[in-house]
């Protein structure tokens, strides 16, 4: 992590805002979040130049050029992967994935799980809205079963994907799960996600006015958790599973050593390795 | 054959069932012969089974340098024949051919008792156990060193490289080897190579897998994510240590949707970044290959093609992802497409591709092959080249910096992350010059004109192609069906028919007006290929006007494409 000398403030939030104007619907929770992330990177007082957002496809994925970091707006679901290149070539630069939750629960699930694993140390914001928003309101891994929609006109029948549990279970370093209509709230948690070393998860609920605009009511059912942290994975997993699912707070925080091998430190030159070809 | 010329080459394929040690007794024949100052080259050709199937190493020596197999074989040697007669198709045979099998290990299987080759017996298994601490497969070495007139010293030199740290097992493996020698002189017959020419020049014994990866990082890679598949996975393998060594990394993806998008991340980052993959794992990094032509990062993707469709057969050659590589990429989407056409060629050309990658901010994609991955050769050391990759960079703090700026070449200055006042947003989505998304008519067809342009315009030079040799009928190829053309032309040209050899390496952006330099005066043209469906052929009608007959010579694999084939085609085209 990248920072500017103590105490001096170089950045305000509105620094690491782009003069682009998002795409995004009036009220969508997606704002707030872009408001939470500029909040942290101030907090931190973030090199902008060294730090970068990486997303994949979607409403949320088109958060990186809403700020003035280095941005890679990649394909739908790889978002995690090439921030973890990014991060493993050039350790010494912030990398924040963000991104929904068909990008990183269904089409990027796979990487969604290794990611836990591996604990590159990335930061991974999901701006959940239990729907697929870009492409017009179709359930996501994270839509209850009884939701209506054109393309599942008696609701899925399909249970909904925990990523807390699974996060947990993957071994992320870090969870948490935050709510947009709380852009101080969320910024706090961000920064603490950045600051955690290894990777840090913070599943955001952020509403879809749009498509599912009953999530206007989340304001009323979130709450804080009523408990501190942990950091022992099973009991964060059985208060997360019993949990009404608008619990916000850091849930766990683990001490897992991230994954960096070491870049950068030759121990040979590259003529030295055709030794070995030689009869 | 054998009678009516000098040998400068001999073709032995040792076989037996898995752990009989038919690699290890293969490898150590080519390394006794490149230490003698022979040329060589062995190809490992096995069953299905992970473990235990089937094995055999074909080898061919000789005098001059070695791409490609022979049309037979000179001497079969089974160790044992559990299956071995699976190989029958890889394995000519003729009435030059010896073929050596252990009388304890039963009859040979009929397709080669029936074969005009002479039958001979040598017993492994006695001797082995005669000498305790021995096995089978030195008896085996010994045999074929004694038939082929190798120098025991040299071959004595290999085995105790080898066994150093076991002194008991060295002892008793020397013996052994002796009693091969032994058995060869019994035999009686002569396949002993002509003489090494001068004393060996800087030398290299490499695969192509290896010298692919060697040649990556002198472009200049430092970054490799991949997930393990035959047959790229020795270039992985390879690359893993080689990378570390260097102060770079190789990282194993979760999928190959994963490795892409790694080395995407990696490259955005600056470092210059691979992957290298077969085809199964480069239908799945397609999109992600879009991603880089789209937001312009440099990638260089190597293809270690293998026996498709599907599955297809993993562990065989064939050039059939070609279309895939020229084609397979949703929307306009110009990339660079290279083959390599030798072992030795894997290095300088692998290196292009970095350099290539890097100087356009593209994907490059190397087509090498099974046959070269996991072949072994004794190849002239290759020359230094200069490709190294350099990317256009920006500077800190341009005025107005515009990351995709409608530039004369159509590159443009990359800001790398760390570098101030000059961060932009990279985007696979359509968009302007400043890289905000874009759906506008205006700005697609500019970008899409600029990624072209880069491509289309730069100078490739002499690297294209290797053209070799003139003739009123010319052959045109590709990758490792090269080895086997430039044969037959050397061929040919002895009987008195001239042909000229056209051997492309960059297979895109295509180089239409060199081609038709390089087709000047030519009135037939013969593609070769190994595919089933003329890839290759259809490639070439598609993007060039060849002004000659063309005729398209092809067979999938996993069989080589064989010297003679091409030579006799050539012979009856050309008195048509
Ligand atoms: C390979 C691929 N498949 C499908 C799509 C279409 N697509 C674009 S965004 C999206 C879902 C976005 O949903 P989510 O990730 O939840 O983000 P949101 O729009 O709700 O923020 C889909 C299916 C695509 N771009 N690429
Ligand atoms: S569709 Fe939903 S998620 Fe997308 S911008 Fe509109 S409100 Fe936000």
């Amino acid at each position: 992590m990248s920072t500017a000398p103590a105490q001096a403030v170089t950045w305000t939030p509105q620094d690491y805002k782009s003069d682009y104007k998002p795409i995004w619907c009036p009220g969508c929770g997606d704002y707030s979040v872009l408001s939470s992330v500029t909040k942290a990177f101030a907090a931190l007082q973030l090199k902008p130049e060294d730090t970068v957002v990486v997303s994949g496809i979607g409403c949320s994925s088109r958060i990186p050029a809403y700020t003035s970091c280095y941005g890679f707006h990649g394909v739908h679901g790889r978002s995690l992967v090439a921030g973890t290149g990014l991060k493993i070539a050039r350790p010494e630069l912030t990398v924040v994935v963000a991104g929904g939750d068909g990008d990183g629960y269904s089409i990027g699930g796979n990487h969604f799980l290794h990611a836990c694993r591996r604990n590159v140390d990335i930061t991974y914001i999901v701006m959940d809205n239990h729907v697929y928003g870009m492409t017009k309101g179709q359930p996501s891994p994270t839509t209850e079963p009884d939701w209506v929609s054109k393309l599942s006109p008696g609701g899925t029948g399909v249970r909904t994907f925990h990523p807390l549990v699974i996060a947990l279970a993957a071994g992320a370093n870090f969870v948490a799960r935050a709510f947009a209509g709380d852009p101080n709230g969320t910024a706090e948690m961000i920064a603490e996600a950045i600051r955690t070393p290894g990777f840090s998860f913070i599943e955001i609920l952020s509403p879809c006015v749009t498509f599912r605009p009953e999530q206007r009511e989340w304001k009323k059912v979130v709450h804080p958790a009523s408990v501190q942290w942990t950091d022992d994975p099973a009991r964060a997993a059985r208060r997360v599973m019993t949990d009404d699912g608008f619990n916000v707070g850091v849930l766990y925080k683990g001490i897992r050593p991230p994954y960096q091998p070491p870049v950068g430190k030759a121990r040979k030159r590259v003529a030295d390795l055709e030794k070995e070809f030689a009869i | 054959m054998a009678e009516v010329r000098a040998r400068t080459s001999v073709s032995i394929a040792i076989a037996g069932s898995g752990g009989a040690g038919v690699m290890t007794a293969g490898n150590m024949l080519l390394e006794a012969a490149a230490k003698a100052g022979w040329y060589g080259l062995m190809v490992r050709s096995s069953g299905p089974q992970i473990r235990g199937g089937e094995a055999a190493a074909l080898m061919r020596i000789g005098t001059h340098p070695i791409d490609g197999l022979d049309d037979r074989f000179d001497i079969l040697l089974a160790i044992d024949w559990q299956n071995i007669n699976r190989f029958a198709d890889e394995l000519p045979l003729d009435g030059g051919s010896l073929v050596v099998g252990d009388p304890d290990q039963g009859e040979a299987p009929e397709v080669y008792v029936k074969s005009p080759a002479r039958q001979a017996k040598v017993s492994m298994k006695a001797t082995a156990k005669s000498i305790p601490g021995s096995w089978p497969n030195m008896v085996a070495l010994g045999t074929a060193a004694g038939l082929i007139g190798l120098p025991k010293t040299e071959v004595a030199k290999v085995v105790e490289q080898s066994l150093r740290k076991r002194a008991d097992t060295l002892k008793a493996s020397l013996e052994a080897v002796d009693a091969g020698y032994a058995a060869a002189a019994e035999i009686g017959a002569d396949y002993a190579l002509a003489a090494p020419g001068s004393a060996p020049s800087a030398r290299w014994l490499v695969s192509g897998n290896q010298a692919a990866g060697y040649g990556a990082i002198r472009g200049g890679v430092r970054f490799c994510a991949a997930y393990p598949i035959t047959p790229a996975t020795e270039m992985l393998e390879y690359l893993a240590p080689a990378l570390a060594d260097v102060g770079g990394v190789l990282v194993q993806a979760e999928d190959e949707l994963a490795s892409a998008n790694m080395i995407i991340g990696a490259s955005f980052g600056g470092l210059p970044s691979i992957t290298a993959t077969a085809g199964p794992g480069l239908a799945l990094m397609t999109e992600a290959i879009g991603l880089a032509v789209a937001s312009e990062v440099p990638i260089v993707v190597v293809d270690v093609m293998r026996g498709g469709p599907s599955t297809g057969i993993p562990a065989k050659s064939e050039q059939s992802d070609l279309s895939m590589a020229v084609y397979g990429l949703h929307g306009d989407a110009p990339r660079i497409v290279v083959a390599p056409n030798s072992i030795a060629d894997c290095v300088v050309t692998t290196q292009w591709a970095v350099h290539l990658a890097e100087a356009l901010q593209s994907p490059a994609l190397v087509l090498s092959d099974q046959y070269f991955g996991q072949t072994r050769a004794v190849v002239d050391r290759p020359a230094d080249v200069t490709f190294v990759g350099s990317r256009l960079t920006a500077q800190a703090n341009t005025e107005g910096y515009r990351r995709y700026a409608l530039t004369e070449s159509g590159v443009s200055p990359m800001a790398i992350p760390g570098t101030a006042g000059v961060a932009y947003t990279a985007d696979g989505l359509e968009h302007n010059e400043r890289g905000t998304p874009s759906s506008q008519s205006n700005d697609h067809a500019k970008q899409l004109a600029k990624r072209e342009r880069k491509l289309v315009g730069h100078d490739y030079g002499g690297q294209w192609a290797d053209i070799e040799g003139d003739g009123d009928i010319a052959v045109l190829t590709f990758g490792s069906s090269t080895c086997a053309v430039r044969e037959a032309i050397e061929r040919a040209r002895r009987d008195g028919l001239n042909a000229k050899l056209v051997s492309v390496r960059l297979l895109a952006p295509a180089q239409p007006a060199r081609l038709k330099a390089a087709l000047e005066g030519v009135s037939k043209v013969l593609v070769v290929e190994q595919n089933f469906g003329g890839q290759f052929h259809k490639y070439l009608r598609a993007e060039y006007d060849i002004d000659a007959d063309v005729r398209s010579f092809r067979r999938p694999g996993p069989l080589p494409i064989r010297p003679d084939e091409v030579h006799r085609e050539l012979t009856q085209w050309s008195r048509a």
